[in-house]
């Protein structure tokens, strides 16, 4: 058993401890919102937060992750002081903007600008560029960008 | 629209009108059914349901997969705003993997509306049913039709669902229904100022026979049918929920990892499955004819022991071909001649014989395998129960994909059921044709029947099993009068498909003579449709010869364009429309340029105007991106931009970077670090859409943006170095 912080609740994991924490949060915890999309942390989709940094989970073993605190994307709008039932300011902007088409690498990238916003709040759209590493199949780049625009004006 | 006759038909649901329609002459009708052999009777055949509940929600039943094209928002729209339904109760719902849902409207347009079967359908069935498939069993999403023929089908069944629940308001209160007013899911009476909602009314609706000829809205008076509502779908998208097939889960399920055959066409030989066995979760090894699968309580318990595996494959006697010896071959057989003509006009080749040598401009181009690499591995989940398959996964034509599996399970159709999920992302991969995945998940289920099983490609086995964009060439001549324009274009190509395909090699320019030949080429190796299909190539080759032609000829490559295309014509609108917009004559600094070029396919004209420069290692830098389109009317203006952005991001992905190569047999590229996709990083920073107000017929969006972005980059180049590019990827050839 390995003890598990995962969106402000502590879980028992009974999983071998070199079980990717991607696949932990899928299989053990349920909670699908955090994507397989490649398995060699090359395209992001796997985003979640690790003591409040970007990690790619499918990368990540469980043993390495036992003390920290984990926050996925169906976390995330909890995990900041908002009231309960409120979507992440990032989320909100995602709705804004319409960014999704598939949908697919979403959760990666919100979590990826999450994130990145937190350490800094206006980004310039170099840093933006070179701290979004990840991969969007459908093209969603362009709306991406904007509506992480739509929060740096905000900020 | 065409008048012809609609017979609707209606059935009770609880307290509710629920509305399917036939938009088929009674010959199809009998021709359908006898070609399925189903006796199918009349009203049998039924397809896109509307549902009007008690509680006012209007459920519409999407026959296309969601996989991020927004077309669920926009059909929903056109039926809603026919029916003048509140928008804020509308819901919308994949249609079922049943014939009752088969896409008509598709058939319709293709059959009646003269629009040829695109030639990836030809092949999805057997042929006992393809003529059958042709006119009931579409369900397909692709060939960018939702909106051009499905929603235009869908604004009928809204206009008469509307007919109806005003009739059911007129008997009750016994007045005119001329008299009747309808907005916002409410029928009202002005004169008397009674009212009642659509769910008060779905009930009495039910009970009507549907009108044979409802009436349509003229575009003035759409309320939702041009507005950019907020798209069902994103919501989900944001907060994790999404359910796409790989998120799946069921009580008693198993999981499966795979590997298969690396040399497509290769079989198991000999494997020790003893390493395996000693993991932890693992229940079984399962051998297939071409396939290894590892079962385990979970995925990555399944993968961890099926990499401890070392199945031997053989190579289908194909372990000497390499992309070099499938390029070389397709040499030979564009030199040799022997091609079967698919179109011509005038005498192309005597006039190339009787042009003097240094009037003649002739190139050969090529273009490599695309792997689809849509996020979503590959996955699907089975179960095989007392003789019964059923399978969920994400599909694009979920009822092909079903008959697909029946044939190849030897499996009545009607024992195979088949869940269609939200996918993320298909791009022409998940179709029937290519959906040997459902048929390895069901020999899986097969084995460790009853229960069912979840399998999971790797990215690594996704891109080795792929069925990827064909990788073909063609040899171009043509010669040029003494003004420069065009007076004869020779062209042989080579197409994977077969000779049958029509598709994407049209020339839209004013060319007396023109001499269009294809010869079938050949390869082992998994060959499919890729966003936009064989436009995706013919594209490249015609637009890029056109600016050729325009460099012999010492003319700017917009005006020799235009100069070629008839005054007031919608191609040259367009064209017109993109260089305008992008500032086709205003100069750049040094070492920049613009490159452009003009795509007509799936009903959609497409001008792009790309500006770029060249980075120190010679590859292109692309600033700007300005399309001008022509869909005719548009239906959600915002996502049209996305799905035309999208298109733009795909196209210079794979111009810029993406190939699949091919030593002894197998797929080199095993995951996304040897298969660059486009990131943030060279994402152009700007990209401009513009749609031409125009009354011409509906086209579609999903593809069209993509054609036209590898020529435009191109020709920039073209522009910028004097070097002509003529293999694709780009920066195979800096």
């Amino acid at each position: 058993m390995i003890n598990l912080t995962v969106n402000g609740q502590q879980h028992a994991v009974d999983a071998d401890p070199d079980k990717p924490l991607l696949w932990v949060l899928r299989e053990d915890l349920g909670l699908t919102g955090t994507k397989y999309g490649c398995g060699v942390a090359a395209c992001g989709a796997c985003t979640v937060h690790v003591d409040g940094e970007a990690a790619r989970s499918c990368s990540l073993p469980l043993r390495s992750v036992a003390k920290a605190a984990i926050v996925t994307i169906e976390g995330l709008a909890a995990s900041t002081a908002l009231p309960a039932g409120q979507l992440h300011p990032v989320q909100d902007a995602w709705i804004r903007g319409q960014v999704p088409q598939c949908g697919y690498c979403q959760s990666g990238m919100i979590m990826t600008v999450a994130a990145l916003l937190d350490k800094n709040a206006s980004p310039t759209p170099g840093e933006i560029d070179s701290a979004l590493g990840n991969l969007c199949r459908c093209g969603t780049y362009a709306r991406v960008r904007k509506a992480i625009q739509s929060l740096v004006a905000k900020a | 629209m065409k008048r012809r006759t609609f017979l609707l038909g209606t059935a009770a649901v609880a307290g509710g009108l629920a509305l399917g329609y036939r938009v088929w002459s009674a010959g199809f009708d009998a021709q359908a059914a006898a070609l399925a052999g189903t006796g199918t009777g009349a009203g049998a055949l039924l397809a896109g349901w509307v549902k009007i509940g008690a509680d006012d929600v209007v459920t519409v039943y999407v026959p296309h997969a969601d996989m991020g094209q927004g077309t669920h928002t926009a059909l929903a729209m056109m039926l809603a705003d026919e029916l003048d339904a509140d928008w804020a109760r509308v819901r919308t719902e994949r249609a079922p993997a049943d014939k009752a849902f088969a896409n008509r409207f598709l058939a319709q347009g293709w059959v009646l509306q003269g629009w040829q079967l695109p030639s990836f359908l030809t092949s999805t069935v057997g042929a006992g049913f393809a003529e059958a498939a042709r006119f009931i069993n579409l369900q397909i999403t692709g060939g960018s039709t939702a909106v051009r023929f499905t929603g235009q089908g869908l604004r009928v069944v809204g206009a008469a669902a509307r007919s109806m629940l005003a009739e059911a308001a007129a008997r009750r209160w016994q007045v005119d229904a001329k008299t009747l007013s309808v907005a916002s899911s409410v029928v009202s009476h002005p004169p008397s100022g009674r009212s009642a909602r659509f769910g008060e009314l779905a009930a009495d609706a039910a009970t009507l026979t549907a009108p044979s000829d409802p009436q349509l809205k003229a575009r003035r008076d759409h309320k939702l049918i041009g507005r950019s509502l907020p798209r069902l779908d994103v919501p989900a998208k944001v907060t994790g929920e999404m359910q796409y097939g790989i998120d799946l889960s069921l009580p008693d399920m198993l999981h499966a990892a795979v590997r298969s055959a690396p040399v497509h066409g290769g079989k198991l030989v000999a494997i020790d499955v003893a390493p395996a066995l000693k993991f932890d979760g693992v229940e079984r090894v399962v051998k297939l004819e071409s396939s290894v699968a590892v079962v385990a309580k979970s995925f990555w318990q399944a993968r961890r022991a099926l990499d401890a595996l070392h199945p031997v494959f053989d190579d289908g006697g194909n372990g000497g071909a390499s992309t070099r010896t499938h390029f070389d071959q397709q040499a030979r057989m564009l030199a040799d001649g022997k091609a079967s003509s698919v179109h011509r006009s005038g005498d192309a080749e005597a006039m190339l014989k009787a042009a003097p040598a240094d009037r003649i401009v002739e190139a050969t181009y090529r273009v490599p395998f695309l792997h689809h690499a849509a996020m979503e591995p590959i996955n699907a989940t089975a179960q095989f129960k007392k003789g019964e398959l059923i399978v969920w996964a994400g599909e694009q034509d979920a009822l092909g994909s079903k008959a697909a599996l029946a044939a190849s399970l030897g499996l009545a159709a009607d024992k195979v059921t088949l869940h269609a999920l939200p996918i993320g992302g298909a791009f022409g991969r998940r179709i029937a044709q290519t959906s040997q995945h459902l048929a390895l998940v069901a020999e899986i289920a097969k084995v460790v029947s009853p229960r069912p099983v979840k399998m999971i490609w790797t990215r690594e086995e996704d891109f080795a099993q792929g069925a990827y964009r064909p990788a073909v060439s063609t040899y171009i001549r043509a010669a040029l009068g003494a003004d420069g324009r065009p007076t004869a274009w020779s062209q042989v190509y080579v197409d994977l498909a077969g000779p049958g395909r029509r598709e994407g090699y049209q020339i839209p320019y004013d060319i007396p003579a023109q001499s269009l030949n294809v010869v079938a080429g050949k390869t082992h190796v998994r060959t499919g449709t890729w966003r936009s299909v064989a436009h995706s190539q013919h594209a490249f080759y015609t637009e890029c010869f056109m600016d050729e032609l325009a460099a012999a000829a010492g003319r700017d490559p917009f005006e020799y364009r235009r100069d070629l295309l008839p005054t007031g014509s919608r191609l040259r609108k367009v064209l017109e429309l993109a260089a305008e917009k992008a500032e086709w004559a205003k100069p750049l600094a040094p070492g920049a340029a613009r490159g452009l070029a003009l795509v007509e396919s799936f009903g959609t004209i497409v001008a792009h105007v790309i500006e770029a420069s060249l980075g120190a290692d010679g590859s292109p830098q692309v600033h700007r991106v300005t399309a001008a389109v022509d869909c005719g009317d548009v239906c959600h203006p915002d996502n049209a931009t996305a799905q035309v952005e999208g298109a733009i991001i795909m196209g210079l992905s794979a111009a810029i970077g993406e190939q699949i190569t091919i030593e002894q047999g197998e797929v080199v590229q095993k995951n996304f670090p040897d298969y660059p996709l486009l990131t943030f990083a060279n994402a152009p920073p700007r990209i401009d859409v513009h749609f031409l107000a125009s009354d011409g017929p509906w086209g579609g969006l999903g593809e069209p943006g993509l054609p036209p972005v590898a020529p435009a980059l191109a020709n920039a180049m073209f522009a910028i170095s004097g070097k002509r590019q003529r293999i694709l990827p780009l920066t195979a050839a800096a």
